[in-house]
């Protein structure tokens, strides 16, 4: 154990616990310490609040391990196969997460909706006039839902530990008589244990503080913490309630963080990380191919089919059935798109898409490289954690089980005045972002970080190099394909995220999401198709965003 | 070293980034918007210049315009040439912060009125009015231009909160399901509950929607209470559907409209027929929607405006009120925010004239509603959803 320095204490810690001091935990105690009063809330409180916990617990573990069946394959299957157009598979898994929940609502509905294509199909074969799948309002709705949005988190996380696994281990293990089972599962998880524990825990706090998912496809019958909130901070006004719900969800987080840290205290380094590409081939067998052929199909059913009904919608027109006096006419157009360029009600708030889809890309930009500059040292001393980094580990995720509406009440009540007045700064928004990809991209990093071997460094420090030397030299090529991921999380956080959005951005400078909610909240055939192209938009530069980062070869990037 | 060096490095860039924030640059609109064109990703340090200075800092040079930041929820809406003109007049820049919903925004014009957030607030409605009084958030402002507006909309005596447009909250039903079915279009609140429209209606959930809310207190009017916990349950057995917002009840469940979902019936508003003719995809000679208006059967949302406590603006925020009451933005609103204008000088869009309706005898806020709120919704949770 080398003797740590104040310096080196300082460097790891002092930009990242400041930062969250100042855009998290400052805003957070004002607000609760502004309304945290037992005596103004009403008598049923307490027992309700126990059904909505007990609920928002169940159906995250339920959703978590749903993601983790569908995830873990893809990952193997991200990690070790190489095919034609695999860039592209990777990305559409990844377009969900930052999909705004209205458009992804869309999108189930329509699928899965009463009026539906699967429900009008099968409704058309049976001669039936009810459909027979009830998707909308359902918990297992809730429970898709969050699958679709967050196996990516599964397959990248897992995907990277995997792909650097030294295959030796599982190759020595087979010529010692062990079959596939007994490999995978005494050999491979072990090895894959911390990324898939570090997964499980970002999946299950995604879920516990659902709130869109849970509003537009449970429906009004389910209801999580965040949407409790949600409901006593802005629409019953009673922020006594919201406050003491805040501070639930709040210790239900620090308690999950601090189970998972004391569980995983320390990642296992491999003996020996391999370059990705080692591990990588292409499909031989007939039950390769076989494999190869279920995942892709996987994908294309669950992540690319309520997808596409957004771009479908976005050119298509219909107006048949609803005037009769007018001729219906159906058929496809382009002119939702022509549309969005066209100031229609000479309105002050307008902003051209391309203006939007630019304000997105920088705001998600500099979120990148904020929440990457920060991470970076806190993950690197977590990586090797000393006393102070257990203790502090956990309080580092409680960004992820805050309740974005107290948070963003909280900025109300502290960014309002001097010295901290930037309520009207345009900089709130990739502030507030970071905030909420910091644990995110900390947890990517720090898992990949210690995965390498201690020994690796000392061989290079014995040689004669530099920490610095070393870093560039030795660390970074083995983490530089997860730091990739990590900013590929952080840029999806940013550009999908709207609640921030919606509470900060300026009229000037709105981002895709608040455009497209704009759209939705006007009637009119026109507003809708605008709505849809919008979002088809959104999932473009997304799309082509992530996988120009994929793409990207970082200088002194290696194999890995 | 070198690392450390960096950390400082990060560290200066962003209070460099706080602290350009808080200078004051008095910027005109046309400066905003050509540093808004010239945004670029990979330009950081000059990416999001900070346009705005806080409202007390404003008015230091006589010469330069100042600013005026006007709070309101994100429907609000007006055309450009309409603002410029203000703006011109008074040599002004307005700024509007727009803060979520209106329950929302208010929520959060409340929490900030220590160190309020902009000088004028609009869009409290009727159902809020109440509780935006009693936290004391605005100044009294009697406008001359008060004369011109309906005094059945203004609620406040002391004209803390003027009554800037109203709008009717009924339920819209699809035209060409009725004809084609041959079904009489339901004409009160009592036949939603008869089974010849069984499952055909869908409504917001009070707790998460105003037009929900609305809805509520539509048959809270009717009813009383406990009465309308009778009347829910028998909608509830006619198999209402009920979702979290209006974008949901119209875009997805509403077969009217552009998503065609299941339900003829949906609680709207009654100036949404004209947006549908207003944005259809191909020229209608005819609203696919109506609203049911009979007696009863709707809420008149009333939107107010209101100088808050603590401006350093008055003269400029008492200009803008004014602004909002007279006839040019009052001409301009109903297209932009689909709303009735409460000058009762304003002339209507012929769109308007044509399309829109209006309800006869509609229920307004009662008086005990801010303290009953969360006695109701809950009641009404516990009998619809549970």
């Amino acid at each position: 154990m080398k003797i740590r320095t104040l310096r080196t204490v300082l460097f790891a810690w002092l930009a990242p616990l400041l930062f969250l001091g100042v855009f998290f935990f400052y805003p957070l105690a004002r607000i609760l310490s502004q309304g945290l009063d037992f005596a103004a809330l009403h008598a049923g409180f307490f027992s309700d609040t126990i059904q909505v916990l007990a609920f928002t617990v169940y159906q995250a573990a339920l959703s978590t391990l749903l993601t983790l069946l569908i995830g873990l394959p893809l990952a193997y299957f991200f990690a070790r196969y190489d095919f034609a157009g695999k860039a592209f598979f990777r990305t559409l898994t990844a377009i969900p997460f930052m999909l705004p929940t209205v458009v992804v609502a869309a999108g189930f509905n329509a699928l899965l909706g009463p009026r539906g294509w699967a429900n009008l199909a099968l409704m058309h074969l049976t001669g039936e006039s009810i459909p027979p799948i009830t998707f909308v309002g359902t918990l297992g709705a809730i429970l898709v839902a969050h699958v679709f949005y967050n196996a990516t988190i599964t397959i990248r996380l897992v995907g990277n530990a995997w792909a650097t696994l030294d295959s030796h281990l599982t190759e020595a293990a087979r010529s010692l008589g062990a079959g596939t089972f007994e490999t995978l599962y005494r050999v491979t998880l072990p090895l894959l244990a911390p990324s898939i524990w570090a997964s499980t825990l970002l999946v299950f706090l995604f879920d516990f503080t659902s709130y869109g998912v849970i509003l537009l496809l449970g429906g009004p019958r389910y209801a999580t913490l965040e949407v409790a909130i949600y409901i006593q901070a802005l629409h019953m006004l009673n922020l006594p309630a919201a406050s003491l719900l805040s501070l639930l969800q709040l210790l239900c987080t620090l308690a999950f963080s601090t189970l998972y840290s004391r569980h995983v205290t320390r990642a296992a380094a491999q003996p020996k990380p391999r370059p990705s590409s080692t591990n990588l081939r292409t499909a031989q067998t007939g039950r390769e191919r076989l494999f190869m052929a279920g995942m892709l199909s996987l994908i294309l059913a669950f992540f690319a089919l309520p997808m596409l009904a957004l771009p479908l919608r976005s050119v298509s027109r219909f107006e048949a059935d609803r005037a009769q006096r007018t001729p219906v006419s159906t058929g496809l157009t382009l002119e939702f798109y022509g549309d969005l360029f066209i100031n229609r009600r000479d309105s002050v708030f307008y902003v051209p898409p391309v203006q939007a889809a630019i304000d997105s890309l920088a705001f998600a930009g500099l979120t990148v490289v904020l929440s990457l500059l920060l991470a970076f040292p806190a993950a690197a001393a977590l990586a090797r954690p000393g006393r102070l980094e257990k203790w502090i580990d956990p309080f580092l995720m409680l960004p992820l089980g805050a309740s974005a509406v107290t948070l963003g009440l909280g900025y109300i009540v502290t960014f309002n005045r001097p010295p901290l007045a930037l309520l009207t700064s345009p900089w709130l928004i990739p502030l507030a972002h970071t905030t909420i990809a910091l644990p995110f991209v900390i947890r990517s990093l720090q898992t990949a970080l210690a995965a390498i071997p201690e020994r690796y460094r000392e061989a290079a420090a014995v040689l004669g190099a530099s920490r610095w030397q070393s870093w560039l030299a030795v660390e970074w090529p083995i983490i530089s394909r997860a730091t990739i991921s990590a900013g590929a999380f952080a840029f999806t956080i940013s550009l999908g995220e709207f609640g921030a959005a919606s509470l900060l951005a300026r009229p000037e400078y709105p981002t895709l999401p608040t455009a497209i909610y704009r759209f939705l909240s006007q009637p009119g055939g026109s507003n809708y198709g605008q709505a849809m192209a919008a979002a088809t938009l959104l999932m473009v530069v997304t799309g082509l965003g992530i996988f120009l980062i994929e793409k990207l070869r970082l200088p002194g990037t290696g194999e890995f | 070293m070198k690392r450390i060096f960096l950390a400082s490095l990060m560290l200066s860039v962003l209070l460099s980034a706080c602290g350009s924030a808080v200078t004051p640059v008095p910027a005109s609109g046309q400066q905003a918007l050509a540093a808004s064109a010239t945004v670029a990703p990979a330009a950081t340090p000059t990416l999001l210049p900070a346009d705005t200075p806080e409202p007390t800092t404003s008015g230091a040079t006589p010469s330069a315009a100042r600013t005026l930041t006007v709070m309101t929820h994100d429907s609000f809406a007006a055309s450009e040439a309409v603002i410029q003109e203000f703006e011109q007049a008074n040599n002004v820049k307005v700024t509007f912060l727009k803060s979520g919903d209106a329950g929302a925004a208010l929520n959060k014009a409340i929490l900030a009125k220590d160190a309020p957030l902009a000088d004028v607030f609009y869009g409290v409605d009727n159902t809020f009015l109440s509780r935006a009084l009693e936290a004391d958030i605005f100044d009294s402002y009697a406008s001359p231009l008060l004369s011109n507006i309906d005094p059945a909309l203004q609620l406040d005596l002391k004209n803390r909160a003027l009554p800037v447009d109203y709008g009717d909250v009924c339920i819209n039903y699809s035209k060409a399901f009725f004809a084609k079915n041959g079904l009489q279009v339901p004409a009160t609140l009592d036949d939603l509950t008869k089974p010849e429209y069984k499952d055909m209606m869908v409504v917001e959930n009070p707790a998460t929607s105003s037009s929900g809310l609305a809805f509520l207190l539509v048959t809270i009017a009717k009813y009383g209470d406990p009465g309308y916990l009778d009347y829910w349950k028998a909608l509830k057995a006619n198999g209402v559907v009920v979702v979290d917002g209006w974008e949901t009840a119209y875009n997805t469940n509403f077969s009217g409209s552009a998503g065609s979902g299941p339900q003829p019936l949906v609680v709207s508003y009654a100036s949404s027929p004209a947006a549908e003719v207003i944005y259809a995809t191909t020229p209608l000679d005819d609203a696919p929607t109506a609203s049911i208006l009979g007696s009863g059967t709707c809420f008149r949302q009333i939107e107010f405006v209101g100088i808050l406590k603590g401006t350093k603006n008055r003269d400029l925020a008492e200009k803008f009120v004014d602004f909002m009451l007279d006839v040019k933005f009052q001409e301009d609103m109903p297209l932009n925010m689909y709303v009735y204008p409460a000058n009762t000088q304003a002339r209507l869009p012929d769109s308007f004239v044509k399309y829109a309706q209006v309800a006869t005898d509609p229920a307004g806020a009662p008086a005990n509603l801010d303290a009953m709120r969360d006695t109701w919704i809950n009641a009404w949770t516990e009998a619809v959803l549970k």
